[in-house]
């Protein structure tokens, strides 16, 4: 699998590499004593979390990790043509009065950023939640903005941004494809 | 996986149908152990459980169920008195059409009405159990449990003991064992074991004979004691005699560590003794709660055409 006819390559296995450290950096910019806890949307904000808290690991040890299945808290699934199969939501520590950064691939509309913050929620009540993602894409419909952003992109409503991360897709590798 | 508007029975899921509800039934499981049980898939959605025989268990599973998935829940006990004519059960139909449910969840003594009724209906409907035809939601839960205690299922010998003839739980629970690749034993009173049954169930004449066949579990079906007035045997105490899982063999069992099934609810000193149920390879617990996770995806599955 590679980059599909008329897709752009956004980023190359290196460059995501790249992004991933800045990611890393800019948490530890922002809490140089650690005291966070990581949770990531799956499927690829898993990894990205995942990458992300290795890179850590030296300066604030072992951040403890959460995944979370947003599939039941989404607005759109009375329109849905399929059934999501639902994930385990994975989150085996209290999130209360908890420093929380989420983690997702891409930003776009941020429904799926609402529709984390309301499942985390049901977990219990956090000091703060920030959110990191890869991409940023622009083109929200809800009032989310992220705290940490890998890369910002200009795109239109219909274009379609793929993400490939090897622990899911056997390579690395983000494509746009314009208006498809 | 694709919606389906209705759940009718067992025998019209495809494999990948069955394996999807399983799936999705394991993190439905998981939000158990959680302090909010409670998701919102199915918010503003409207579940009406009619019940035309008595059932207090399954009624209730349903209920949590629907709760847990945030549907408002309705139960409309018909009362056991009435006789239910057809024709007033497409009366009903038409009470529910105009409540805008979107689901139905049905039980009745005849086999075919929630198939009426799903034809006359834009809700969703689940079958709870149809006359002697098919219970489909206690077969994904035994199927659920099942998996939970072996993993992969093919290869795997179950034995079902009882009244198969009149056992809609039998036909529902031998589908999807055989779908899932097991193999499966009947035993029972020879007039309570079809002659019409299916290839796949192979019949034993004897207790004994059964447990030599060294069956990984076996699954005690519940002897109606509402129906027997018939005389398809001549008393209880000689069913759990010849059928019941006695102490005796009940020794046997745990020796050989087979895992015991029931749908409950139990006649104790029937189906089988007290030392049974509080034996650790009983599932019969883990049975009711999976059956609460197992509806919860199946209410997310179905899509009802009301929306």
């Amino acid at each position: 699998m590679g980059s599909e006819p008329d897709s752009q390559v956004l980023l190359q296995a290196g460059d995501i590499a790249n992004k991933m450290r800045r990611l890393a950096l800019q948490i530890l910019e922002q809490h140089p004593k650690g005291d966070l806890q990581f949770v990531g949307i799956h499927s690829r904000g898993v990894i990205v979390g995942e990458r992300v808290r290795e890179l850590l690991k030296d300066d604030l040890g072992d951040i403890p990790y959460g995944t979370l299945d947003i599939s039941l808290y989404r607005d759109d699934l009375d329109d849905m043509g399929n059934m999501p199969t639902l994930k385990s939501s994975d989150i085996p520590f209290s999130i209360d009065d908890a420093h929380i950064i989420l983690f997702d691939d891409v930003l776009f509309t941020g429904r799926t950023i609402k529709a984390a913050i309301d499942a985390l929620t049901d977990y219990g009540r956090p000091r703060s939640v920030e959110l990191a993602v890869l991409i940023d894409r622009g083109n929200r419909e809800l009032p989310i903005a992220p705290d940490y952003v890998g890369l910002d992109v200009t795109t239109s409503k219909q274009d379609y941004v793929r993400v490939r991360l090897r622990e899911h897709d056997d390579e690395d590798g983000i494509y746009l494809t314009k208006n498809p | 996986m694709e919606p389906r508007k209705d759940l009718l029975d067992i025998a019209s899921l495809s494999l990948e149908e069955i394996e999807f509800v399983l799936k999705t039934a394991g993190p439905f499981k998981e939000l158990f152990t959680k302090s909010i049980k409670k998701v919102p898939p199915l918010r503003g959605k409207t579940v009406l459980t009619l019940f035309y025989e008595p059932s207090t268990r399954t009624r209730s599973s349903f209920e949590i169920a629907a709760k847990r998935v945030s549907a408002d829940v309705t139960n409309f006990t018909v009362g056991s008195s009435s006789v239910v004519k057809g024709e007033s059960v497409l009366d009903t139909i038409d009470t529910l059409q105009a409540m805008k449910c979107d689901y139905v969840v049905v039980r009745h003594a005849a086999a075919g009405v929630p198939n009426m009724i799903s034809k006359h209906t834009k809700a969703s409907v689940v079958n709870a159990g149809d006359g002697f035809h098919a219970h489909p939601t206690q077969a994904l839960l035994d199927a659920f449990t099942l998996r939970e205690t072996f993993g992969d299922l093919a290869g795997k010998k179950i034995l079902i003991v009882g009244d198969i003839l009149h056992s809609r739980v039998a036909r529902s629970v031998g589908q999807i064992c055989e779908k899932l690749g097991m193999e499966i034993g009947v035993l029972g009173p020879g007039s309570l074991i079809p002659q019409a049954r299916p290839k796949f169930m192979r019949k034993f004449y004897t207790y004994d004979e059964a447990l030599g066949w060294k069956p990984d579990a076996i699954y005690l079906l519940r002897v109606q004691l509402e129906r027997q007035n018939d005389q398809f045997f001549p008393s209880l105490n000689e069913y759990h005699k010849i059928y019941g899982l006695t102490e005796e063999r009940f020794r046997q069992v745990e020796g050989e560590g087979t895992w015991v099934l029931h749908p409950g609810p139990v006649n104790r000193g029937v189906e089988l003794g007290d030392d049974v149920m509080t034996y650790e390879r009983t599932l019969i617990n883990q049975q009711v709660e999976n059956g609460i996770a197992v509806r919860m995806a199946v209410l997310y599955w179905l899509q009802p055409e009301t929306n």
